[in-house]
């Protein structure tokens, strides 16, 4: 792959060192079979290079024993994985139905205006890149932002703008439940599982997580104790289970729509 | 009369560092593991079986079943994966179970791959939740110290290695043939069934696919008993689930209850809608799961219930729109979603979910005709059950279920040349009295 012009992923600008291809096999080698690795090895490769490099894919191709092209259908296919250099700090904005009805919009607007630069750019500086992106999981806090992949909820067109303008200038930011945020890159870095220091960062869990177990404390809501529960259930499990398993096997011998399918 | 919320695996999550081995193990955590690990195997299935618990990842195909179909004569090694990959728009559940109490799941991973003889397990979680991923990885370490993991657990005999394997942004991988193609490297696309990954799943071998809180509630089935689990619940749904309450309700947030509550319950345990509006329409459980209405409001959140009002439990994504969303932009939205993240396999889903695109923007701008909407309806039929996998399926839902409900917001587009709705009215900054 060659770089006259705009190629699929730019020329590489530094070289990967010994040091890289031992933790890129060690990746390959927490699995049965090594290929298992190639998502983790490649996060690795973003880790190192900041993109995914021709250079990257060679590497895990060389590893693996697979073709190049085989390792580039990979990288080309899940979208966490970047073709141009990306900024000390991604910032994702969730766009996705309810996150844009309750102000995703507005904030994605907002913010292409004030970095001047559109989905997936990156500012001149080389410090915030921007996108929109699907849901994050945390509908319960929208709108929703992350930045390198923590959670920054319940924003505002006016809490976005302090955010990106804190990261532009260097200041210390944390994730509103979670801890200090690190660079996209060490973020790269701790998902292809070679772990930071800040798992003990941040709270249990944010405000919303814990609206229900709340109620449920100030009205001495429990689930049953185990005895409470031992004489009504005895008469109704027996009767249930017939009819669970009759639905099973009808199901199984129509089609298995995955348990997981849409999880 | 069971309590209206039954906090279980939802009760430890405001505690300090409930993250913590030490904060778990101070709570009863991993009581349950030397108890199963005593049971034979076969009888830990019976019990998950007995308890009446479905796959709390969207089917709600029974658990217990799913791993007694392990042909466990077949010589290849067991795999236990557990679908982390929460990504269907709405659902929001796994991710502060993850993040809050990781122990929970790594304890049912334990007890769950002992039972199906894996003596490998991964939990595949999505790439885009750093601080979940550290917090897994440190309860696998500590886990690991502890001798909950590793050879010869606790001096029984049975050994266990698991993986923290973080994807890289794909909304399919939560399709369980797609996630196990995606977790040996490749692209994510599902796989043709038969054969089952009971039989053939990962690595061509018997693996069990289950989602995050399917697992989780393993330890205390275990602990309490399937009596115990099956106490709640309805008829034919039993035990607790997490609801997950977002959008235009005063508090959003999780809620832990026994399945048969209703949305009518569920937004008064949340403060209401916000104040001066009304509920127009929701999902029960994702985008990917027909839209309901008002009337709805006081139907049994279980599989039965939902299943028989047109629509699916799915994952208790509860995501409540008021009288200020334009339901063409909030389907519009979700077209493009499933346009953006269909893989490309099979011919239905990938330019179905294109020219569902084009003629929602047309409707949406105010151009266009009332045969749109029909034109709508005919796509949506030739990808209904068209598609490889339920992606495509999910793609029709709330657009067949919007017309069914909400055809004349459709026909006033057209009428008004664009959108009747201004944004700013819906949005969670909206000024009170501002929208009047």
């Amino acid at each position: 792959m060659t770089t006259t012009g705009p190629s699929r992923f730019s020329e590489n600008d530094q070289q990967l060192t010994d040091a890289t291809y031992d933790e890129l096999r060690e990746i390959a080698a927490r699995y049965p079979q090594g290929r298992s690795g190639l998502l983790p090895m490649l996060h690795l490769v973003q880790s190192v290079e900041g993109k995914v490099t021709p250079e990257g894919i060679q590497a895990c191709a060389e590893i693996l024993d697979i073709s190049p092209a085989e390792v580039s259908g990979v990288a080309t296919f899940y979208t966490m994985y970047k073709r141009r250099p990306v900024g000390d700090y991604h910032v994702g904005v969730c766009t996705n139905t309810l996150c844009a009805v309750m102000g995703g919009d507005l904030i994605f607007e907002r913010l292409k205006e004030h970095l001047e630069v559109g989905n997936d750019e990156t500012t001149p500086d080389g410090k915030v890149s921007l996108e929109h992106i699907e849901c994050n999981a945390a509908c319960d806090f929208a709108p929703v932002m992350m930045v390198n992949w923590e959670f920054m909820d319940n924003q505002t067109p006016e809490s976005a703008v302090r955010l990106v303008d804190d990261l532009r200038a260097g200041n210390e930011v944390h994730s509103t439940r979670g801890p200090r945020l690190c660079t996209w890159r060490e973020a790269e870095r701790v998902l292809a599982g070679f772990p930071d220091d800040r798992a003990d960062e941040g709270p249990s869990a944010g405000p919303a997580s814990l609206a229900g177990v709340q109620i449920a404390r100030t009205m001495g809501w429990t689930a049953p104790s185990v005895e409470a529960s031992t004489s009504r259930a005895e008469s109704e499990t027996s009767v249930a289970t017939e009819t669970s398993e009759e639905r099973a096997s009808d199901r199984a011998a129509s089609s298995d729509q995955a348990e997981e399918g849409k999880s | 009369m069971t309590d209206m919320l039954t906090p279980v695996l939802t009760a430890n999550w405001g505690t300090d560092r409930s993250w913590t081995l030490e904060a778990y193990e101070a709570q009863g955590g991993y009581a349950a593991l030397p108890k199963a690990l005593k049971m034979k195997q076969d009888d830990v299935i019976t019990a998950v079986k007995d308890s009446g618990l479905r796959g709390r990842g969207g089917a709600g195909f029974p658990t217990g079943m799913k791993w007694s179909f392990i042909p466990q004569d077949n010589p290849n090694p067991k795999y236990l994966v557990v679908n982390a990959d929460e990504s269907e728009p709405g659902t929001c559940k796994d991710i502060p179970l993850m993040m809050a109490s990781p122990h929970t799941l790594v304890e049912g991973v334990i007890i769950s791959s002992y039972a199906i003889r894996a003596n490998h397990a991964f939990i595949y979680v999505r790439g885009e939740v750093l601080h979940v991923v550290r917090r897994l990885q440190r309860a696998v370490q500590e886990a690991y110290a502890a001798g909950h993991l590793g050879k010869n657990i606790h001096g029984s005999g049975y050994d266990l290695d698991l993986v923290i394997h973080a994807g890289a942004g794909a909304y399919i991988c939560g399709e369980e043939t797609a996630l196990l193609d995606s977790l040996e490297g490749r692209r994510g696309q599902p796989r043709l069934r038969p054969p089952f990954p009971a039989v053939a799943g990962l690595y061509a071998s018997p693996t069990v696919i289950n989602n995050v809180e399917s697992i989780a509630s393993v330890p205390s089935i275990i602990d309490k008993g399937a009596d115990w689990f099956a106490s709640m619940g309805t008829e034919k749904s039993k035990g607790y689930v997490i609801y997950s309450l977002s959008g235009h309700v005063k508090t959003p947030g999780q809620y832990e209850a026994p399945l048969g509550i209703t949305l009518r319950e569920l937004i008064d345990l949340g403060g209401g809608m916000r104040a001066g509006h009304e509920l127009k329409f929701w999902t029960p459980g994702g985008s990917s799961t027909p839209l309901l209405t008002a009337e709805q409001l006081d139907m049994p959140l279980d599989y039965e219930a939902v299943g028989a009002a047109g629509s699916m439990l799915g994952t208790r994504a509860l995501q409540i729109f008021d009288e200020t969303t334009c339901v063409v932009r909030a389907v519009l939205r979700w077209t493009e979603f499933y346009k953006h993240e269909s893989c490309g396999k099979c011919t239905p889903c990938r330019e179905g979910t294109w020219w569902l695109v084009q003629v929602l923007t047309r409707l949406e701008k105010g151009q266009g005709s009332e045969e749109d909407l029909d034109v709508l309806l005919d796509q949506c039929e030739n990808i209904l059950g068209r598609s490889f996998c339920a992606l495509g399926d999910g793609a029709t839902s709330p657009i067949s279920s919007s017309i069914q409900h909400f055809r004349d917001e459709y026909l006033a587009h057209l009428t008004h040349g664009g959108c009747p709705f201004d944004p700013a009215a819906s949005t969670a900054f909206a000024q009170e009295g501002a929208l009047a």
